[in-house]
């Protein structure tokens, strides 16, 4: 900020400027955290997308193998939808919710024009020209899908682009099934190829995905600062004002629509590519999920926390949570940084902790006097957690309606914890920790699909509460009226 | 009630807008303007004129129909009957943002402010239907969205710095929530200007002022029409500011015109008088 002119009595207490300058330092995180912030916030917008790009160009160097490449690709997939996404939800203030289905279109609309499917050699259109074609169709999609709904508002557009979103997968299902193969999908899609190079290799795939999202990201970080970024976000605040301020409202929605879909053409196209083949089940509400959590956990509103958040989202969900042993890190770990963040004083966490300890190794004893099949079965995590959890959770020889009943009485013991007041929270902690422990070595390690699913959507909460802008978004007011 | 006021004969013909101070050509003329939500009659058969670089007063009542005066003139609503026109066109029955291009600025009695942009953000936003460039100019940064953001620019800069110390650089980063109530007026009708109006549509401006704070604002818009010569429509329940600044004054009650004229004139007039207190009771008991 600019000091310029300082009021000549300087700051005082009550005066607006004071405040401002209040509210504004509160924003930094607290300590080096915060002087780093500050220092980003000094470099400019390219220097840092350009760290970023080196950084992950960097990365496939250090021996990644195939499965942390794919995973690097599909969270580069992910986080260009969430760029794209970013414009409709997070600058025109659009809950689009039928954004996967112009994903889907660009990655069937490529398959179509580059693939042996239409005809007896098929068409196989140079792949800049299908590209170029793929994201101008779509862009003209979103507008006959915005043109409709161009006055509708929250609840109503999120409805309505929902139906699109689900119609969009219907219709691939059963349409024409001899030229969009239906079920099968489209198989045996054209690489790549620009500039005389053929796209072949994942590794070519990554850097492929890295330029482009990349280039997207400032291309649209320009767009941002121009008139027609403030236009959309003009439209966000608020129609009304926007409209009397000359800016055509539903010209700029549109606009957001068709821009939004040509990002997500655009991922389509390398997505069908990529994985050679294009079903609809590829194009269905999970995928929208993960945008949206991506989009969310970042801080919708802002470029680089679309692309954080969503990287973010797809690495824990595609990389770290298939395994049960990079899970089971991830759980316990969570759990410790909360505990060691939120219960104070410390006296109280030590001794929480040292009850939820002493009571495994009661509970564990007690249950290998009662009964050896009550101690039968091993935890499922494995390395060092589990052996060191090998006499402390109880887990049974048949530990599948154990677990599930365990987590049942999770969930209300989870609820009973917010309910209560503080001394009971602390009683109340070391059997819901252990229970907790006993669900995830009986039940959710061995559940990594459903098991991912909830921890997405644990870190979401949690996110949400301690900071609700966002990774990287800024924080936002309601107008109250 | 007739509509007739002792200011200016509402069936003149042609010219019905002001009958005084030398008649000069009117910018707006709203002419039998009527307006009804189902069977309630908001405004019925108004005659208002506003000339060039006047300044003209609506006053009245709370649930008169003055911001409902506003909102059929900037394309909010469209007339039941009768016709606006700006600067001698028709423009009942435009889009709002059309008629903003047209050259009619306004400031809203809700504050409505873009409260997560800066403020430079919330004034540069208002210049978009003045500016051409299309977004792939602005991405390739091709001449003409050079120039036009430069243009902005300077224009946010001018209108910001019209306010003084008020609403001074340090405070052109800042987002709009952070501004003090008073500063926000400010900044409506800096963004306002933006839209470089001929006509500026103001409502409450000193709304929720302090005394020293709605001075300011009287001479804010003796300001905004001498030294940018823009015809000025305002809504305004100060009588100070009112009698200050204006150069002619109608009142409203019900959706009807109920006096018009000068200040002194309106303020004494028993129509008006009557609409704001109510029926003097002892001339009541004097009639019963």
């Amino acid at each position: 900020m600019s000091l310029d002119s300082p009021p000549p009595a300087g700051p005082q207490v009550g005066s607006d400027e004071w405040v401002a300058r209040q509210a504004h330092r509160r924003e930094y995180l607290p300590s080096w955290l915060g002087s780093l912030e500050r220092a980003s916030e000094r470099a400019g917008w390219w220097p840092k997308l350009a760290a970023a790009a080196a950084a992950a160009a960097v990365l496939p160097l250090l021996g990644l193998g195939q499965f942390q490449l794919q995973v690097g690709i599909d969270a580069l997939v992910i986080a260009l939808l969430a760029v794209g996404l970013n414009i409709v939800v997070g600058w025109a203030g659009l809950l689009d919710l039928g954004y996967v289905a112009f994903f889907g279109f660009g990655a069937y609309g490529y398959a179509l024009v580059s693939s042996g499917q239409i005809g007896a050699n098929g068409i196989h259109l140079p792949s800049y020209l299908s590209i170029a074609l793929v994201m101008v169709a779509a862009a003209g999609l979103g507008l006959v899908v915005g043109w409709p709904s161009r006055r509708l508002i929250g609840d109503y557009l999120a409805i309505i682009t929902l139906f699109f979103g689900e119609a969009f997968v219907e219709f691939t299902n059963n349409v024409a099934p001899r030229t969009l193969g239906g079920p099968n999908g489209i198989v045996s899609v054209d690489p790549i190829r620009l500039f005389g190079y053929t796209f072949t290799s994942n590794q070519s795939y990554y850097y492929l995905l890295v330029v482009v999202l990349v280039v997207t990201m400032g291309v649209l970080r320009l767009l941002d600062t121009s008139r027609t970024g403030r236009a959309w976000r003009a439209v966000r605040e608020d129609p009304l004002a926007a409209a009397s301020m000359t800016i055509p409202v539903n010209r700029v929605k549109l606009m957001a629509f068709a821009f939004g879909a040509a990002v997500a053409a655009l991922a389509g196209t390398i997505f069908a590519v990529q994985q050679v083949s294009v079903f609809p089940t590829d194009f269905d509400t999970p995928i929208l999920i993960l945008v949206y959590a991506g989009l969310i956990l970042g801080g919708a509103g802002s470029i680089a926390g679309a692309c954080t958040g969503a990287l973010v989202v797809m690495v824990i969900y595609d990389g770290l949570l298939r395994s049960p042993t990079e899970s089971g890190y991830l759980f316990y770990g969570l759990i410790l940084l909360t505990l060691l963040a939120k219960l104070r004083p410390w006296r109280r966490l030590a001794l929480v902790l040292a009850a939820t300890v002493a009571l495994g190794y009661a509970v564990h004893a007690i249950a290998a006097a009662i009964s050896d099949s009550a101690v039968a079965g091993g935890p499922h995590s494995t390395g060092w957690i589990a052996s060191a959890l090998r006499d402390w959770v109880v887990v049974p020889a048949n530990a599948t309606v154990a677990g599930n009943w365990g987590f049942v009485v999770l969930v209300c013991l989870l609820i009973a914890l917010v309910q209560v007041s503080s001394p009971w929270r602390a009683i109340l902690l070391p059997p819901t920790l252990y229970l907790a422990s006993f669900v995830w070595e009986t039940r959710l390690a061995t559940e990594a699909a459903i098991t991912r699913q909830l921890m997405i959507g644990a870190i979401l909460i949690v996110m949400m509460n301690a900071r609700p802008q966002g990774l990287l978004g800024s924080r936002r007011v309601e107008a109250l009226t | 009630m007739s509509a007739a006021g002792p200011g200016g004969p509402p069936e003149a013909g042609p010219p019905a807008g002001p009958g005084h101070e030398g008649s000069p050509a009117p910018v707006l003329d709203l002419d039998r303007l009527s307006l009804s939500f189902g069977g309630l009659r908001a405004l019925s058969e108004l005659d208002l004129g506003v000339g060039e670089r006047e300044i003209v007063s609506l006053i009245g009542p709370n649930g008169a129909g003055k911001s409902t005066v506003f909102n059929v003139i900037t394309g909010v609503y469209q007339p039941s009957a009768g016709d606006v026109r700006f600067a001698g066109r028709s423009i009942a029955g435009l889009a709002p943002h059309r008629i903003a291009r047209l050259g009619i600025g306004r400031t809203f009695q809700s504050l409505r402010l873009f409260l997560n942009m800066s403020v430079l953000e919330n004034v540069m936003a208002a210049t978009y239907g003045n500016t051409k460039a299309m977004p792939w100019e602005s991405v390739l940064r091709l001449p003409r969205a050079r120039r036009e953001e430069r243009e902005v620019r300077a224009l946010a800069e001018d209108v910001l710095s019209f306010f003084g110390q008020r609403l001074a650089g340090y405070r052109w980063d800042q987002p709009a929530y952070s501004l003090s109530y008073a500063n926000r007026r400010r900044l409506e009708i800096a963004r306002a200007l933006a839209t470089s109006p001929r006509l500026l549509l103001l409502d409450e401006p000193a709304a929720g002022m302090n005394p020293a704070e709605t001075h300011e604002v009287t001479e804010l818009i003796s300001r905004l029409r001498d030294e940018r010569g823009i015809s000025i429509l305002v809504i305004e329940h100060d009588m100070h500011v009112v009698g200050s600044c204006s150069d002619r004054v109608v009142a409203l009650d019900h959706g009807v015109k109920i006096a018009e004229g000068g200040f002194d004139q309106v303020a004494a007039h028993p129509a008006v008088v009557e609409a704001y207190l109510g029926r003097d009771p002892d001339a009541l008991s004097d009639a019963g």
